[in-house]
């Protein structure tokens, strides 16, 4: 399925991959007020995030609301050749979810 | 009489075949049982100390020099700081990333495969100037490396 709100990339480089993701999020805390009606906007952000190789978890990671607006995340991982895939998701405190795969150059 | 055995019967064995139908369809959905359901009580909680022992397992820390953080001393805008976390200990299983002064220090937990390299950048907020720390799980031990932040324009508001 095409992802339109993750960007990612992965290298490999000496045996090694170096993984590199900006997700397109607001990743809002709760705790901001609208400017204008003043209300407080409501929390709206990633918790969790998965990247696997060859099916294979490589990092999840549990994140709160203090990682910021349109998280970037970067990593790097044994392993891992030119043309192989990877895949990563997210999902965020409303239930929304998005996944998206890269080949590894 | 006989019937009505029968229906209990039935009952039975279709709750029960549901169970197991419901158990499977979940397995098959998240095969990364290793990641268990977020972690409210770590990320809600408003100091370090009470965020460690939800998110780590334990608020006993050991400054190591073979844990880096680096993080702009000055960076401009709170809302945006880029943070780099690596480590040459052996055995990392996890690492933590806080921020001293926020509303909840918490900001993320890295559970590590295998094959990961103990490294990781990712950018957070920073509300006002203080500590940002990481917290790095080897060995069933934490350890931690901390540096100060002054923040002009806070990344919280």
């Amino acid at each position: 399925m095409a992802s339109k709100s993750i960007k990612l990339k992965a290298r490999a480089e000496n045996g090694e991959t170096t993984v590199k993701a900006l997700i397109k999020h607001p990743m809002e805390t709760g705790r901001r007020k609208d400017k204008e009606s003043g209300q407080l906007v409501p929390s709206h952000y990633i918790q969790e995030v998965s990247c696997s190789y060859q099916g294979e978890p490589v990092m999840t990671a549990e994140w709160g609301p203090t990682v910021s607006k349109n998280p970037f995340l970067s990593f790097t991982f044994m392993g891992g050749a030119a043309g192989e895939e990877i895949e990563m998701s997210w999902k965020d405190n409303t239930g929304d979810s998005d996944s998206a795969s890269a080949t590894i150059t | 009489m006989n019937t009505n055995m029968k229906r209990r019967l039935f009952l039975k064995a279709s709750v029960a075949a549901g169970t197991v139908g419901m158990a499977a369809s979940a397995g098959l959905l998240m095969p990364r049982t290793v990641l268990a359901a977020w972690n409210e009580a770590a990320f809600k909680a408003d100091s370090m100390g009470a965020a460690l022992k939800a998110g780590m397992g334990s608020d006993a820390v050991t400054e190591s020099a073979e844990v880096t953080l680096e993080v702009p001393p000055n960076p401009e805008n709170g809302a945006v700081v880029p943070v780099a976390v690596s480590t040459t200990l052996a055995g990392t299983q996890s690492i933590a990333i806080l921020v001293e002064k926020n509303a909840s220090p918490l900001c993320g937990v890295f559970t590590l495969g295998k094959r990961m390299k103990s490294q990781i950048s990712i950018r957070v907020k920073v509300g006002e100037s203080g500590d940002v720390i990481t917290v790095v799980k080897a060995g069933d031990k934490l350890y931690s490396a901390r540096t100060p932040v002054k923040v002009t324009i806070g990344g919280c508001g």
